[in-house]
């Protein structure tokens, strides 16, 4: 009937502002997002400047990675409507695995790493196989999977530290190294940022031209350069900063090891066939398997993906500590858990991002951290910790059941009230008025 | 008290209820009057309002959400919930019986009603009382059994028993035989009307017609959400046919898509086909069922709730209902195995589930996920989906199928009932199948969307498609099939050609299994 709009009127609109990251479904993420800055900053100003000096964020990394790492896994089982307990276990039999592997086997530092992703990849297949195929609940499987595991490792270490070789030891505290001409910032750090700001200007160009072939409303240009002006002004700020810490120290490997996994687990929830698979089958169980999906396949991916993680989780810290321990990774999967459910996922499934988990985890991350630079004692920081998770889902909860989206949704829909919502406009001159009825119905069919 | 049946007093008048659910009137003034010492049947198809006015009268919808009044024993009443219809001595029993399994029988009657004083049971009491009030309904089972041990005819009674325990005036009872077999169904109705003779009114919802003639002293006949009339049984010499007459009485209008049909070889059949009940191993859902379907043609299975027509259609479906006892499927002349949904996708055959919320949707989703859910393999390189394609599709399927929406982005929960039926419709089309099994199709959406659904129904047979089309709706059956089913108690008892096709003869076969036999 008519040539679809492929963009919106070009004036500027403050309406448009919510898209900026994200607008629709991702408004509660955007949310969170606002909340970890407002977080960040009162902390910045609070500590005195101290919760933004390179040599605090690059512990941020170094200290929070493994459980971002984790919070990925755990959102993927959360969506499908399951829960693993377990990951501490894992995290720290796989690491006196991996540690012995080196120490009495002889095992150099990167087949350990592989010893222990196929470790890791076991405990999964055997999390995996009850919850799929037997059909125990997950809460139990790794319930009991925290319990054995915990023991087995206590078990094979003697309940004893074993440390672990230097080469090892990169992947929980090595940086990016330094190379080139001295600039009196580490090269490859700011090159990175450079790389990611590149990254970003041609993700938003590539977005526009996809929509544009979808012939769907793209955002307004205004808004589009906004959006890389901002982000790509936050990666090289945090790029100057990681760069220009103590001398020996840059953008550590275990945040280079966890931005690859956001990055793949991103597009393997958004883009692939099992990660809609995961989210059909948390969404609606019965709807997912009458549409031919296999639920047990897709049940025992998630279960045996988080413990793979895990692993890696688990060996990282090891790496960072220098050595396995009987008590590595205990309450770990709380805090995987609180980031997830921070991070926006719903109890029931079906809902949550991997950006949003890993968002909900830098703002405990942060919170954490700034309560520990001012000295509060670690029982304070608990509690401040257990209700900010309280607070947050609660809010949350509390707005879907007003059948409010977030803030943002209510700013906004003041101004929407007035006319149709800006993105009515799109499709309204196709819908036949006064409801239609179609052409193929042909008064006269009297046949009885 | 015990006069003639006119003289009594009314105890209920429901005065033109009115209630509406978005995009839906489910009741348009509708009347009911219940006099003393009555058994009251309600009649009407699936879908008529007969489960809608009971739930308004028992307080499931609570006052101010309809419009109209409810007189009870002379007063205007105003129900928040079902504790105050309970209050006041109306009882519903629900088709879904609801007694807790692990629960015994004498825990069940007192659930929510305990005896006793500050929170502690007097389980002395209760005993006592539960034996009295089983005795009552004729059952002599130990009160300590637990519920699960029991069959669905006594839970039947236990659920009566339940009702009687809290003073019923007034019983309503949804499909209370539907579950039954013969035995317990006569005991039943002796039950009933052993009530009625101490002073309890009924109200029956029912489709068997034999037990209503046999029970009801009026019937009140709805359709289409309006009270239609209400007969006397006595007076009025009511017997099935006249009853049919009135739940099928409206006529044929113009609603339906004129076709020519081209209707082609016969490409898809199934033979003896028979499943059993998912958790009681004597009970058949479907019993040696044949069938075929031709290109080009809307088969129409017309069948009332629970006769199995929506099991016989999922265990073809990839064996997704109960367990599979025998039959064999043939397409193309070939014998083809239907063991998981993927096989059945992969044979081109797609099933657009009765229940859209349920089974149909995953409402968490967009409009453009939904529509490519069922074969994401067809937009996809190696595992990666094309965004891009599937943006573009959902974009086609949005326009000819009219999907209102401002976008194929939004979430389908956003859409009404009509439009996310055509977000189910799109996504089975887009599996290309060859056969279409609608199972019930138009329920739950309004006249316009309906209209809308019937044109592209008939416009997917042009196009060569077979379509099962499963309906209780005779009119619909009647106005888009070529060729019609129907089914009783699991099994196939009659095959028409539509012009041979009339309600009265359908409701028939529907209701009973003396008609012939098809095999």
């Amino acid at each position: 009937m008519s040539a679809p709009v492929t963009e919106k009127k070009s004036g500027f609109d403050i309406r448009d502002l919510k898209n900026l990251f994200g607008g629709g479904g991702s408004l509660k993420q955007f949310g969170i997002l606002g909340a970890l800055v407002v977080i960040i900053l009162i902390f910045q100003i609070w500590t005195g400047g101290k919760t933004l000096q390179p040599g605090n964020i690059i512990n941020i990394v170094q200290q929070y990675s493994y459980i971002l790492i984790l919070a990925i896994g755990m959102v993927m089982v959360i969506i499908a409507g399951h829960i693993d307990l377990s990951v501490g276990s894992v995290a720290a039999f796989t690491g006196i695995i991996v540690a012995l592997a080196m120490k009495d086997w002889n095992f150099p530092w990167w087949a350990a790493i592989i010893l222990g992703l196929v470790v890791g990849a076991l405990i999964g297949t055997w999390h995996g196989f009850w919850v799929a195929y037997i059909g125990v609940p997950a809460f139990i499987v790794t319930l009991a999977g925290m319990l054995i595991w915990r023991g087995g490792n206590q078990l094979i270490g003697d309940s004893a530290t074993v440390p672990v070789e230097a080469g090892f030891q990169v992947i929980g505290k090595g940086y990016l190294p330094e190379v080139g001409p001295n600039f009196g910032v580490n090269n490859l750090t700011m090159l990175l940022g450079f790389l990611v700001v590149l990254v970003l200007i041609g993700l938003e160009v590539r977005g526009r031209r996809t929509r544009k072939v979808m012939g769907a409303a793209s955002d307004p240009v205004w808004l589009s350069v906004l959006r890389v002006v901002i982000l790509g002004g936050v990666v090289l700020v945090a790029a100057y900063l990681f760069a220009t810490g103590r001398v020996g120290t840059s953008f550590p490997v275990s945040g280079i090891i966890l931005a690859a996994l956001v990055i793949g687990y991103s597009f393997l929830t958004n883009n692939t066939i099992i990660g809609r698979h995961i989210y059909a089958v948390g969404g609606n169980k019965h709807a997912a398997e009458l549409s031919g999906v296999n639920s047990k396949r897709v049940n025992f991916f998630v279960m045996m993906n988080m413990s793979v993680l895990a692993a890696l989780a688990g060996m990282i810290f090891v790496a960072r500590s220098q050595a396995s321990g009987p008590f590595d990774g205990v309450g770990w999967e709380l805090d995987a858990i609180a980031a997830v459910f921070i991070g926006g996922a719903a109890v029931s499934g079906g809902i949550g991002t991997v950006a949003g988990s890993i968002i909900g985890g830098l703002v405990m991350a942060v919170l954490s951290n700034g309560l520990a630079l001012k000295g509060i004692q670690s029982d304070l920081v608990q509690i401040i910790k257990g209700l900010v998770l309280l607070i947050a889902v609660g809010v949350d909860v509390y707005n879907k059941t007003q059948g409010r989206p977030s803030i943002i949704g209510l700013m906004t829909n003041r101004n929407k009230s007035g006319g149709a919502a800006p993105t009515d406009d799109s499709t309204s001159n196709e819908v036949t008025p006064g409801g239609g009825t179609p052409d193929t119905v042909v008064p006269g069919d009297l046949r009885k | 008290m015990e006069q003639g049946l006119n003289t009594e007093p009314t105890i209920l008048e429901m005065q033109s209820i009115t209630k509406e659910f978005p995009g839906v009137k489910a009741l348009d003034k509708v009347s009911l009057s219940v006099k003393a010492n009555e058994i009251h049947a309600i009649c009407g198809e699936n879908g008529a309002g007969k489960s809608t006015l009971m739930k308004v009268l028992s307080g499931v919808y609570p006052y101010g959400t309809y419009e109209g009044d409810i007189v009870y024993e002379g007063k205007v009443v105003r129900f928040k919930d079902i504790k105050s219809s309970e209050a006041a001595g109306i009882v519903i029993i629900h088709q879904e019986l609801a007694l807790i399994p692990e629960l015994s029988i004498t825990e069940n009657i007192f659930l929510g009603n305990e005896p006793g004083r500050g929170g502690v049971i007097d389980w002395v009491e209760a005993q006592k009382e539960a034996t009295q009030l089983l005795a009552r309904v004729g059952l002599d089972d130990d009160p300590d059994t637990q519920i699960k041990n029991i069959g669905v005819g006594k839970q039947q009674l236990v659920e009566i028993a339940k009702a009687l325990n809290k003073n019923v005036k007034l019983l309503i009872l949804d499909e209370p035989t539907a579950a039954l077999n013969e035995n317990d169904s006569q005991h039943l109705l002796d039950l009933i009307l052993g009530l009625k003779s101490k002073g309890i009114s009924s109200i029956m919802i029912s489709h068997k017609l034999n037990e209503i003639e046999q029970i009801a002293d009026e019937i009140t006949i709805i359709r289409d959400g309006k009270s239609i009339e209400t007969l006397n049984v006595k007076a009025d010499g009511v017997d099935e046919d006249r009853i049919i007459r009135g739940m099928v009485g409206r006529t044929l209008g113009n609603r339906f898509p004129e076709h020519t049909a081209e209707i082609g070889e016969v490409f898809f059949e199934v033979r003896d086909w028979t499943v059993q009940h998912p958790l009681t191993a004597e009970r058949l859902v479907v019993k040696n069922s044949s069938f075929t379907v031709r290109r080009g043609e809307v088969v129409g299975f017309a069948g009332l709730m629970g006769a199995g027509r929506t099991e016989l259609a999922m265990s073809i479906f990839g064996r997704s209902y109960g367990k599979f006892l025998g039959g064999r499927v043939f397409k193309d002349g070939k014998e083809i195995k239907l063991r998981t949904v993927s096989e059945a996708i992969g044979h081109g055959i797609a099933y657009v589930s009765e229940d859209r919320k349920a089974l149909g949707l995953n409402l968490l989703d967009t409009i453009k996920r939904s529509i490519v859910s069922a074969k994401l393999r067809k937009i996809s390189r190696g595992d990666v989906v094309n965004e891009i394609q599937e943006a573009q599709i959902s974009e086609e399927y949005r326009k000819s199928l009219r999907i209102k929406t401002p976008t194929v982005e939004e979430g389908v929960n956003k859409l009404s009932g009509g439009n996310q039926q055509k977000v189910v419709l799109a996504k089975w089309m887009f599996t290309d199948p060859d056969l279409l099994i609608l199972d019930e199709p138009t329920r739950g959406i309004d006249v316009g969307a309906k209209a809308e659904i019937y044109g592209i129904i008939r416009d997917l047979a042009a196009q060569g498609k077979g379509i099962i089309m499963i309906s209780s709706e005779l009119p619909e059956l009647l106005g888009v099939s070529d060729r019609i089913y129907t089914i009783f108690e699991g099994q196939i008892t009659n095959e028409l050609p539509v012009a041979q096709a009339d309600p009265e003869t359908l409701m028939r076969s529907m209701t009973s299994s003396s008609q012939k036999v098809v095999a």
